[in-house]
């Protein structure tokens, strides 16, 4: 009985591994591509420059910009608003109206970027009559509320009781042992969330191609179309020069880059005590 | 737990449930009510749009197997078959493994080792959706054509999922970069949830003799409800994913049982032929593609609440 | 603290963000002449170069382009949301009617779609004729030593393999020309499938866009299918050889696009609005399209309009030199005529923006 219990273990542990090193074993084959397809186009240039005709150059500068410029506004919208539905749930949902707002949120997730896109510019582009910043930002924050309220709710479920009783009990109000004692307990899982959401976002081109639309200038105006990298990453990948292929990987690898960057970031003024 | 608030409110004095509380109280349902007047504009403009085929054509839509622009005629079915399908695999292939990679990551692997995997599979997350389709069509689906779906069909080809010519293109790959696009976003939320769970409870199952395997059980079975969470983001994901999926499903509307049959998803439809569609029915067409993908989401969703839950009520019976 | 962190950061992004909105890029006219196009995806490598061209030429123009595709351009200038658009497939008469002012089309470029196929251990031009074509992609034909495919390649050792059809999946004007050639020299085509920008195909695999379907070909063994000139090209892939309407088997190279156009522009009626396809004349490529260029007729910013026709006149001049290297054919002399007539016809108040006669 030891025995079969012991070989279980062994088994199970060695899978487990396994997993782990299949799926960095496939990511790393994904990065190595793109690596390979898009070293050779990185430069300086590449990252301050604006796009250029074939043959000639050019680079992301703008679209690095326009993007930062994107997930920072759709951030300010659609994390704190994230968050707060995810702790609506969590502590306060467990009735018929959080059961529908799961349900809600839940589909969401579901919905196809190109649908957000789609509500955004019936909404927002043909309603002021040109394409802009703002439509961009807004259709990306509508992608990141439920994934920023799903992860927020399961991890502050996780919250341990006895630490909300414990304030509780010594006369702290709801709002404060929520705002001091649960989110801060939760926030690294609460930043991976919103990490989730942010790497989602940022290379998603369907809902920002008739909403921020794109431009070959920088453009610092939030009433103006917008270039972002996904966007220009698609532009550059559907063309059928080699020259701007390799201008897709190494954009690609650029906004990995970003991602692992913000990440950092993330993780590092999140951090717990340890 | 989240009537305590309730309990303890009855022992203490009143004073405590202020109007700061009110405040908080409304703001937070305030925020959840705004995610709901979201999605239901976006169900009436959806629907707005819709009408003129849901007119039309009524519920044959949804049982119509023709789809064909040219001639004005519209129906669902295969697309929902697609998409359905194409996410089963998905999510068959994604959880175990995620769960796996999770499970490594929080009760194996040390942290120095657990600090980059972790970092590296979100990245997984990032990379656009595009990048995956071109890396699907020049590096999978060739390897899957050559290695993996011939030995398939060599040895399982008496099942009528593994048959027809193996191109390397088709339901089965498209399932399978879905599996890989959404295990970052399992595994992420799986890893956080894990970490969550008390040490005192692992000390105990360890103490009482348990093997860590039998002890991860114990855990995994707890955080269940979490898990089941994580997998509806990911399945989620996987209903809505439309790029790469587009670029390697073939993009047939036929309903095969073979896997490598090349299929059509709703989110690919609508990706494909949103862009360029012009006349009204055939547009309005398309929207309800979008209204339908909304209902199939719902029902998916429910059903992968209620499979896992009652997984993870077995295990939690078995530990 | 990290909920006061938090809320710091937030303040800040909001106070950046009031600050940058107050510098609108809409309320003060400014320096720049600011054009918004948008449209095909086909036309996108040259309307970047023209862009770019021009406004060295123009230090006070900025004309921007996104490739959106062909409906996406018709469907944006109705809209009204961009300044001009550009497509593969003229407008249908519906569209026009419900657009909210006349809309011109203009020629500026030609584009071939070519037949392309990935078979093993065959050197040789592969040669068909049009009846093959709309068998092969009506799905009767299903191997590569079929007696149809044999009679046009008697030279070729074609090997007894299946053959895999791969087609355009997304709504594409790749598609409504191909199709629309098929239209006109198979009836059975005709009837049983159509023409249009999303076909319904009786076979095949569905690749999206054209980088979609080239990689689908080139990776996968005995397949075939139809992309743009430019692709198969620059992905080193075959491009086969069809027979046109006077019997000869043509290869799609800039002179026989040209050629195609030139030889129908009798045909073409006063608003430019033709189809090339399965085009007269001995060195005619027969599947051929124009990219137009959608504009209002009556603009409402003399500023904009007035750089409009002066970029559309230079593009139909000046631009077409630089078709060739991005493997677009060049306008025929009749046609560059042609629409610089149509252009002259832009106005604004009923007075044409045209300064100079071309």
């Amino acid at each position: 009985m030891i025995e079969r219990r012991r070989l279980v273990n062994t088994i199970m542990t060695t899978l487990t591994a396994l997993c782990a090193f299949a799926v960095v074993g496939i990511l790393v084959l994904i990065l190595g591509y793109i690596s390979f397809q898009g070293i050779s186009s990185l430069s300086w240039q590449f990252l301050v420059q604006t796009p250029k005709p074939v043959g000639e150059g050019g680079g992301i500068g703008n679209a690095i910009v326009g993007s930062l410029t994107l997930l920072g506004l759709a951030s300010l919208v659609g994390i704190p608003l994230g968050i707060a539905i995810g702790t609506y749930l969590a502590e306060l949902g467990s009735g018929w109206f959080g059961t529908i707002v799961r349900f809600v949120a839940d589909a969401m997730i579901g919905i196809p970027s190109i649908v957000f896109g789609v509500f955004v510019y019936a909404l927002v582009v043909l309603q002021q009559g040109y394409f802009s910043t703002l439509a961009g930002s807004i259709a990306l924050a509508l992608i990141m509320i439920p994934i920023v309220t799903r992860t927020t709710e399961e991890i502050v479920k996780l919250v341990p009781k006895s630490m909300r009783e414990g304030a509780l009990a010594l006369g702290a109000p709801e709002w404060r042992v929520t705002w001091d004692i649960v989110l801060p307990a939760a926030k690294t899982g609460i930043a991976t969330g919103a990490m989730l959401a942010v790497a989602r976002v940022l290379g998603e081109t369907a809902p920002l191609l008739f909403t921020a639309f794109g431009s070959r200038f920088y453009n610092i105006y939030l009433d103006e179309p917008m270039a972002s990298m996904p966007v220009q990453i698609y532009n550059y990948a559907i063309s059928p020069f080699e020259e701007w292929h390799a201008k897709a990987w190494a954009a690609t690898l650029v906004l990995i880059t970003l991602i692992l960057v913000i990440n950092i970031i993330v993780r590092y003024t999140t951090r717990k005590g340890y | 737990m989240s009537n305590l608030p309730d309990q303890i409110e009855d022992l203490q004095p009143k004073r405590r449930f202020s109007s700061s509380d009110k405040v908080y109280r409304i703001l937070l349902t305030g925020c959840a009510a705004l995610i709901l007047i979201i999605v239901i504009t976006m169900l009436i403009v959806i629907g707005q749009g819709s009408w003129l085929s849901i007119r039309e054509f009524g519920l044959s839509f949804l049982f119509g197997q023709v789809w064909d622009p040219v001639k004005g005629e519209f129906g669902a079915l295969p697309f929902i078959y697609g998409t359905v399908v194409s996410s089963v695999i998905a999510v068959l292939i994604a959880t175990p493994l995620s769960i796996g990679v999770a499970v490594f990551l929080v009760e194996q692997a040390p942290r120095s080792l657990a600090r980059p995997i972790g970092f590296l599979v979100e990245l997984l997350a990032a990379i656009p959706s595009v990048v995956y389709g071109l890396w699907a069509i020049f590096v999978l689906a060739p390897f899957l054509r050559v290695y993996v779906q011939p030995p398939l069909q060599a040895t399982l080809g008496w099942l009528p999922f593994f048959k027809g010519t193996p191109t390397g293109i088709g339901m089965f790959t498209g399932g399978l970069i879905m599996a890989i696009m959404i295990t970052p976003i399992i595994t992420a939320v799986v890893r956080d949830i894990l970490e969550a769970v008390p040490v005192t409870q692992r000390e105990a199952a360890l103490a009482l003799g348990a093997t860590k395997w039998e002890t991860t059980k114990i855990v995994l079975a707890n955080a269940s409800s979490g898990i089941a969470g994580a997998v509806i983001l990911g399945l989620g994901r996987a209903v809505g994913e439309t790029m790469a999926v587009t670029m390697i499903i073939g993009n047939r509307p036929h309903i095969s049982a073979s896997l490598f049959d090349p299929g059509y998803t709703i989110a690919s439809v609508i990706a494909n032929e949103f862009t360029e569609a012009t006349g009204d029915l055939y547009l309005s067409a398309l929207v309800e593609m979008g209204l339908i993908l909304f209902i199939v989401t719902f029902i998916v969703t429910a059903l992968a609440k209620l499979l896992i839950m009652s997984v993870g009520r077995k295990t939690q019976n078995v530990a | 603290m990290f909920a006061i962190r938090i809320l710091f950061i937030c303040v800040l992004l909001v106070s950046t963000m009031l600050v940058s909105s107050c510098f609108s890029g809409r309320r003060g006219k400014g320096d720049a002449i600011k054009i918004q196009g948008a449209g095909s995806t086909f036309i996108n490598p040259l309307m970047q170069k023209w862009v770019s061209e021009y406004g060295n030429l123009n230090s006070n123009i900025r004309i921007d382009y996104q490739s959106i595709g062909s409906g996406g351009g018709i469907k944006q200038v109705k809209e009204r949301t961009i300044q001009f658009g550009a497509t593969d497939v003229a407008m249908k008469d519906e569209d026009l009617a419900s657009a909210p002012g006349p809309i011109l089309h203009v020629p500026v470029i030609l584009g071939a779609v070519v037949l392309t196929y990935n078979l093993e251990g065959i050197g040789q031009t592969l040669r068909f004729s049009p009846a093959t074509i709309a068998d092969i992609f009506l799905g009767k034909i299903k191997t590569w030593d079929d007696e149809r495919i044999k009679a046009d390649n008697p030279d070729v050792p074609l090997p007894s393999v299946p053959l895999t059809v791969v087609h355009r999946s997304d709504g594409s004007g790749t598609s409504a020309v191909f199709t629309n050639y098929l239209a006109k020299v198979s009836p059975e085509w005709k009837e049983k499938v159509g023409e249009g920008t999303s076909p319904s195909f009786p076979v095949g695999l569905g690749g999206k866009g054209n980088e979609g379907v080239t990689g689908q070909v080139k990776q996968t063994p005995n397949t075939i299918g139809y992309i743009e000139l430019a692709y198969a090209v620059k992905n080193k892939m075959p491009v086969a050889q069809i027979k046109n309407k006077a019997g000869n088997f043509v290869l799609p190279n800039f002179e026989t696009v040209t050629t195609a156009a030139a030889e129908t522009l009798d045909q073409t009626p006063d608003d430019l609005r033709a189809t090339i396809t399965d085009a007269g004349g001995q060195n005619a490529y027969p599947i051929s399209s124009y990219v137009y260029v959608l504009i209002y007729r009556d603009q409402m910013d003399e500023v904009v309009g007035k750089t409009l026709v002066d970029f559309l006149t230079w593009g139909i001049n000046d631009g077409q030199r630089f078709a060739q290297a991005l493997y677009y054919s060049p306008l025929p002399e009749g046609m560059v005529k042609r629409a610089s007539a149509k252009i002259a016809a832009v106005s604004f108040n009923g007075r044409s923006l045209r300064t100079e006669p071309q």
